[in-house]
C-alpha cells in the first residue's frame, strides 16, 4: 500500500508556522517550570545510578542495506570480482584513517567528516547465527533481540526494566498493563517518528508514542470548528471522574488518566517540534525526522530513546555504484546525520546523544544479473556521538570464507546492544536481552 | 446497505435440541451438584430497558442505533437475545467462494519446477532471475488481494444484519490467531475466515477438528513440515497452551506425543491432505490415554479434559463480559465468589452440551449477571469496535474503507495480522497516548469526512445527516423539539450509555454559546465532543 507523503515542504512550513505562533504566546517561565515539575514526576529519573540525561537514537535502515557498498573492502580483490558492475572503484572510496583496506561509499562524505572528527565508529560484520533472509522475520529478530523473533521489543524491555523493575512473566516483564505506571509528564520514555511504533519499542508495560507528524498527535476535531477546542480540552483534562470513572481500578478511570497524559505529551511534543532547528536539515524524509528529534531533545523532553526509519534499501536491481539509487539513500542518511550532530552540538547536547544505525540484513556478496543484490547476511553498523570509541570496531568478514555466497558474521548484534545498554544506558543487559552477550565496547571508557 | 433489524424475527422460542459428538472418555465435567447461581437466573422483562438493550447490542454485536436500541428494549430480553443468536433466521447472502482468486499463490506446477531445475543445473541466471521476478510479482498481487480481503471483512462487519456471527468470527480469529505475514497466502486466510464464520455459533468441538485441517493454521504452525521422523511440536503445543487447555493442564510429554499424532496432517494447494507415509502410526500416550492416536483422537482427548470447557468459557466471558484470568489458578481469588460460580456453571453446561456455543451465549446474555451495573460501559472497545461500532450506532457513512483499514492498523488491530499466535492482548493494551488520538480522529473522520493528514486533501463529501440521530421508529424527533438539555442527555445516553455531568455541561455550554439552535453544525459539534471523551472508548 502506498501512503502519500504528507510532508510536502509546503505543508510542513504551514503547520510549523501555526505551531510556532501558539508556542510563542506561552511565557517561557511556564515552559521551564512545567519541565521542572515533570522531571520530578517522571519515573525514569528516580532510579539510582541511571544517568538520566543519556539518550539513544536508533536509525533503522529498512529493506536490507548493502553493507559491502556502504563500508567497502576495497583492499580485498574478491570484492571487485564479485561485483564487476556495481563495485565502487578504489579511487572513489573514502578511506578511513587507521583502517587498512576499507573505506566509506563516496556518498557518505558527511559521515566521513564525522569519522574524522572522532564522533563516528564503524562496527564491522554484525549479524547472528543461522541468518534469516525474510525482511519481516529478520527485522523482528533484530527488534526483539530473539532468534525466534518472538517476545517484546528489546527497547520495550529496557523501558519496562527501568520503570517497573525486571519482574516475572514470560519475557521477564511485569504482567500488569500500563494502568499503574507513573505519569509521563516529561514526555514518554520512547518516541518513534512514523506511522506505527516499531516492535523494538513495545514493552509489556511501557508503550512508545509514535506519530508521523506532530500535527497528527492531536485531536483533529478542533480544526473543524474553533469553539470546539476549549470544551475538548476541559473534557480531556479531568482529574476527577464520575460514575464508573470514580471507581478506582475501573477502565473508565484508566482512560481518564491516559487522556490527561495524552494532552500533556501532545502539548510538549508539539511545542518542541514547533521550534525550528538551529541547523538547516536536508529536505528528505530522514532529514525531517532527525530534525524533529533534535527539536525534541532541545526542548528538554525526558524521552530516553528516539527511533527513526529510512529506506527502502531493498536494491534487487539497478542499485548503482558510486552514483545511483543506493548511493542516493546513503547520501540522504549521511546528510541528515551530520546535520543532526551539528544541531546537537549547537544546542550543547551532542554529548548526551548516542546514535546507532542498523538494517535487518546486508546483501549477498555477488551482484545479481539485474545489477542489484539479493538478501544477504552480516553488515556493518554505525555508532555516532562524541562518546563513541573512535575508529573501526571488529574485523571485516572474509570474502573468501563464505557460507553459500554469504558473509559469515563476526559480531553478534546482541553483543552490540549489550554494549550500548551497559556502556551508555547503564542498564543490565543480561536481564533485558534475556541472555548473556559479551558487550561490544562501542563507547569510550569515560562515557 | 443492509444493517441489523429490518425484518421482524419470524420465530422466537427455545433453542432446538443440540446434537454433537459427546466427548469420548469420562465426560468433561462432573454434573453440577450445586444449585444454580442466583445471578445466572434470567433477567426480568421489567429490568430490561434502554441501557440493557444498548449493552446487549454492543457486547453481542457492534453497537446499535437509537432505533435499534429502542426496538430491542421493547421486545424484552428473550426475543432480543434470540434474535441476535439465531443468525440463520436472518437472511444475508453468504460470500461467494470465488470472491477471491485462489490461484495467485498456487504452488509451482510440474512444468515450472522442471524449468527451475533445468535453469539451476545450467546455471542459467537469466531464467532464474525471471522466475524470481515472476514469484515477486505474484507475492505483490497477493498482498493486494490481502488488502481487499481486509476491506471485505470490514465492510461485512459494518453491513451485516447478523452482527453476532461476525463478532464470533472475530473472536475465533483472535483466539486461534494466524498472521498473513508468515503464511503469505491470502486465499488461505480467506478460507480460515470462512471456517471461523461457519462455526461462529456452532460447536467448538467441530471447529477444533476443522482447525487441524486448515491450511493457514497448518502452515502458520509448521505442521506441513511435521513428519514421522522429525515431528514439529508447534501445532500440538499451541493447541494445548492457547487454543484449548491453558498452561498447566498438560506436560511437555503430552506435546511431544500430540505432535506425533498430528504428523502427516498437511495441505496441498488449498485443501487438507493426510499424508499417510509421513504419519507416525505408533502408540502414543497423551494425557493419560494410550493408543495409536491420530489428529482427531488428539482433539477428542483434549475435548474430554475438564480444563477445556473452563478455558474456552473464560475466553468467551472475557470477550463478552469482563476480563478474567485464563484459569482458576491465575488470580481467581480476586474475583467475587458469585462470579467464580458463574464461570464454573457456564463451563460445566458448555462441556455437557458438547461444546455448543449458542446455548452458552444464550444463558449468558439472558442472565442477570450479564447486566450487572459494574459491567455496563466499562469494557474497552477494540479498534474494530471503535470503527465498526461508530458507523453502526451513529448511522455514519462508511466512507473510505482503505482509510478505516489503515486506522485499525494504527489503533493496533490490523485484522489478519495479529501480532502473534496469542492474538491481541486486548483490554488496556489497546490504549496509549498515541492510539487514543487515532481513536478520536477516526471518529472525526467518520462524522465529518475530513480525511486524516497523509491522504489526498479532497474531503469525503458523503453527507451525514446528524439531525436524524435521535429519531425513534415512529419518526418522532427529539431534536426537532429543540430542548438542548434533553438532547445533550440523549446524545450521551446513546454514545456513552449514561450521561456524565462533565459531558452534559460541556455539550450544553457548546450549544448555547453557538446560538442554542440545534442545527446541523451544533449537533455535529456536540457529537464530535462526546466521541472525543475518554468515556467514549468504553462500551
Amino acid at each position: 500500500m502506498t501512503t502519500p507523503n504528507p510532508f510536502t515542504r509546503r505543508e510542513f512550513l504551514k503547520s510549523g508556522l501555526v505551531l510556532a505562533s501558539a508556542a510563542a504566546s506561552v511565557p517561557s517561565f511556564i515552559n521551564s517550570s512545567a519541565l521542572a515539575m515533570s522531571r520530578a514526576a517522571m519515573g525514569l529519573t528516580s532510579i539510582p545510578g541511571v544517568p538520566e540525561d543519556h539518550i539513544l537514537v536508533v536509525v533503522q535502515l529498512s529493506g536490507g542495506n548493502d553493507g559491502l557498498n556502504t563500508v567497502i573492502p576495497f583492499g580485498m580483490g574478491d570484492y571487485y570480482k564479485a561485483r564487476p558492475n556495481i563495485g565502487i572503484p578504489e579511487k572513489d572510496v573514502l578511506k578511513l584513517s587507521g583502517a587498512d583496506g576499507i573505506g566509506l561509499h563516496p556518498q557518505l562524505a558527511p559521515l566521513h567528516d564525522l569519522y574524522d572528527d572522532g564522533i563516528l565508529a564503524v562496527v564491522q560484520g554484525v549479524g547472528y547465527p543461522n541468518p534469516n533472509r525474510s525482511h519481516f522475520k529478520s527485522m523482528d529478530i533484530w527488534q526483539t533481540a530473539d532468534l525466534g523473533a518472538t517476545g517484546d521489543g528489546w527497547l520495550g524491555r529496557y523501558f519496562d526494566a527501568e520503570c517497573c523493575g525486571y519482574g516475572k512473566g514470560e519475557s521477564g516483564t511485569p504482567e500488569a498493563t500500563s494502568a499503574d505506571t507513573k505519569p509521563q509528564a516529561g514526555g514518554p520514555p520512547g518516541i518513534a517518528v512514523g506511522r506505527t511504533a516499531p516492535l523494538a519499542m513495545e514493552g509489556r508495560k511501557i508503550k512508545p508514542v509514535a506519530f508521523e507528524s506532530a500535527e497528527l498527535f492531536k485531536w483533529s476535531g478542533a480544526d473543524i470548528h474553533k469553539t470546539l477546542r476549549a470544551p475538548y480540552e476541559a473534557l480531556n483534562n479531568r482529574t476527577q471522574g464520575e460514575g464508573p470513572a470514580a471507581r478506582k481500578g475501573s477502565n473508565a478511570e484508566f482512560l481518564l488518566r491516559t487522556a490527561l497524559d495524552a494532552q500533556v505529551s501532545s502539548d510538549l511534543i508539539r511545542k518542541a517540534v514547533a521550534k525550528k532547528p538551529q541547523t538547516a536539515f536536508p529536505n528528505s524524509e530522514i532529514g525531517r525526522q532527525l530534525g524533529m528529534v533534535a527539536s525534541m531533545i532541545r526542548a528538554g523532553l525526558k524521552t530516553r530513546v528516539y527511533y527513526v526509519t529510512h529506506g527502502s534499501f531493498d536494491t534487487h536491481s539497478a542499485q548503482g555504484g558510486a552514483q545511483g539509487r543506493h548511493g542516493q539513500l546513503l547520501n540522504q542518511f549521511a546528510q541528515a546525520a551530520k546535520a543532526f550532530y551539528t544541531d546537537l552540538k549547537a544546542q550543547g547536547n551532542d554529548g548526551r546523544v548516542l546514535t546507532m544505525s542498523f538494517s535487518e540484513f546486508g546483501r549477498r556478496v555477488a551482484q545479481n544479473r539485474s545489477q542489484g543484490t539479493d538478501h544477504g547476511t552480516a553488515a556493518p553498523m554505525f555508532v555516532m556521538g562524541p562518546m563513541v570509541k573512535k575508529g573501526v570496531i571488529g574485523d571485516h568478514p572474509s570474502l573468501r570464507d563464505l557460507d553459500e555466497g554469504d558473509l559469515k558474521y563476526k559480531l553478534d548484534f546482541r553483543g552490540v546492544y549489550a554494549g550500548i545498554l551497559e556502556g551508555w544506558l547503564k542498564a543490565d543487559s543480561k536481564a533485558i536481552l534475556e541472555g548473556s552477550f559479551k558487550p561490544v565496547q562501542v563507547t569510550s571508557a569515560k562515557a | 446497505m443492509t444493517r441489523l433489524l429490518q425484518p421482524e424475527p419470524t420465530t422466537t422460542g427455545p433453542e432446538p435440541a443440540v446434537t454433537a459428538d459427546p466427548p469420548t472418555s469420562d465426560g468433561p465435567v462432573p454434573a453440577p451438584s450445586d444449585e444454580i447461581e442466583p445471578s445466572l437466573r434470567p433477567i426480568l422483562k421489567k429490568d430490561f430497558g434502554y441501557e440493557q438493550a444498548r449493552h446487549l447490542l454492543w457486547r453481542a454485536g457492534f453497537g446499535g442505533s437509537e432505533q435499534q436500541i429502542r426496538l430491542l428494549a421493547s421486545w424484552g430480553p428473550e426475543k432480543a437475545v434470540d434474535y441476535l443468536l439465531n443468525v440463520d433466521k436472518v437472511s444475508y447472502p453468504w460470500p461467494e467462494p470465488d470472491a477471491f482468486d485462489k490461484n495467485i499463490m498456487h504452488p509451482p506446477t510440474a512444468e515450472e519446477r522442471e524449468m527451475y531445475r533445468r535453469a539451476q543445473r545450467a546455471q542459467d541466471e537469466d531464467t532464474l532471475a525471471e522466475l524470481r521476478a515472476e514469484r515477486q510479482r505474484r507475492e505483490q498481487e497477493d498482498r493486494r488481494q490481502m488488502r481487499d480481503l481486509q476491506k471485505w471483512w470490514l465492510k461485512r462487519m459494518i453491513e451485516t444484519p447478523r452482527p453476532l456471527e461476525e463478532k464470533m468470527t472475530l473472536f475465533w480469529h483472535g483466539l486461534l490467531a494466524t498472521n498473513y505475514r508468515t503464511i503469505e497466502n491470502s486465499y488461505h486466510m480467506f478460507q480460515q475466515n470462512q471456517l471461523y464464520r461457519k462455526h461462529a455459533l456452532g460447536s467448538y468441538a467441530d471447529l477444533l477438528k476443522g482447525l487441524i485441517r486448515d491450511p493457514a493454521m497448518l502452515a502458520y504452525l509448521n505442521n506441513n513440515q511435521s513428519k514421522k521422523e522429525k515431528p514439529n511440536e508447534n501445532l500440538a503445543r499451541e493447541i494445548m497452551e492457547l487454543f484449548s487447555l491453558g498452561v498447566g493442564n498438560y506436560t511437555e510429554h503430552d506435546i511431544k506425543e500430540g505432535a506425533r499424532a498430528l504428523t502427516g496432517y498437511t495441505f496441498e494447494d488449498d485443501g487438507f491432505v493426510f499424508e499417510k507415509k509421513n504419519h507416525d502410526n505408533g502408540v502414543k500416550s497423551i494425557l493419560s490415554n494410550t493408543g495409536a492416536f491420530d489428529g482427531d483422537d488428539f482433539v477428542k482427548i483434549i475435548l474430554a479434559q475438564s480444563a477445556c470447557p473452563k478455558y474456552i468459557t473464560r475466553k468467551l466471558y472475557s470477550f463478552f463480559v469482563a476480563d478474567v484470568p485464563p484459569d482458576e489458578r491465575g488470580g481467581d481469588k480476586e474475583l467475587p465468589p458469585a462470579q467464580r460460580q458463574v464461570l464454573r456453571q457456564l463451563a460445566s453446561s458448555f462441556g455437557q452440551s458438547g461444546y455448543q456455543i449458542k446455548p452458552l451465549l444464550r444463558k449468558l446474555f439472558l442472565s442477570q449477571h450479564f447486566y450487572e451495573a459494574r459491567f455496563l460501559n466499562d469494557q474497552i472497545k477494540s479498534p474494530v469496535m471503535v470503527a465498526v461500532g461508530a458507523v453502526r450506532s451513529l448511522n455514519a457513512p462508511v466512507r473510505d474503507l482503505t482509510i478505516l483499514a489503515d486506522a485499525l492498523d494504527l489503533m493496533g488491530q490490523n485484522v489478519f495480522y495479529p501480532p502473534s499466535v496469542k492474538g491481541w492482548d486486548g483490554g488496556r493494551s489497546w490504549i496509549n497516548t498515541s492510539t487514543l488520538f487515532v481513536r478520536q480522529n477516526t471518529l472525526a473522520f467518520l462524522l465529518t469526512g475530513k480525511k486524516p493528514q497523509g491522504y489526498d486533501s479532497s474531503a469525503d463529501t458523503q453527507k451525514y445527516d446528524v439531525t436524524k440521530l435521535l429519531d425513534n421508529a415512529d419518526g418522532d424527533s427529539l431534536i426537532a423539539k429543540g430542548d438542548v438539555e434533553a438532547v445533550a442527555d440523549a446524545i450521551q445516553r446513546l454514545t456513552l450509555g449514561w450521561s456524565p455531568k462533565a459531558g452534559r455541561d460541556a455539550l450544553i455550554e457548546f450549544a448555547k454559546s453557538n446560538g442554542g439552535k440545534l442545527d446541523d453544525r451544533v449537533l455535529m459539534g456536540m457529537l464530535l465532543l462526546v466521541t472525543a471523551m475518554p468515556e467514549y472508548q468504553l462500551c
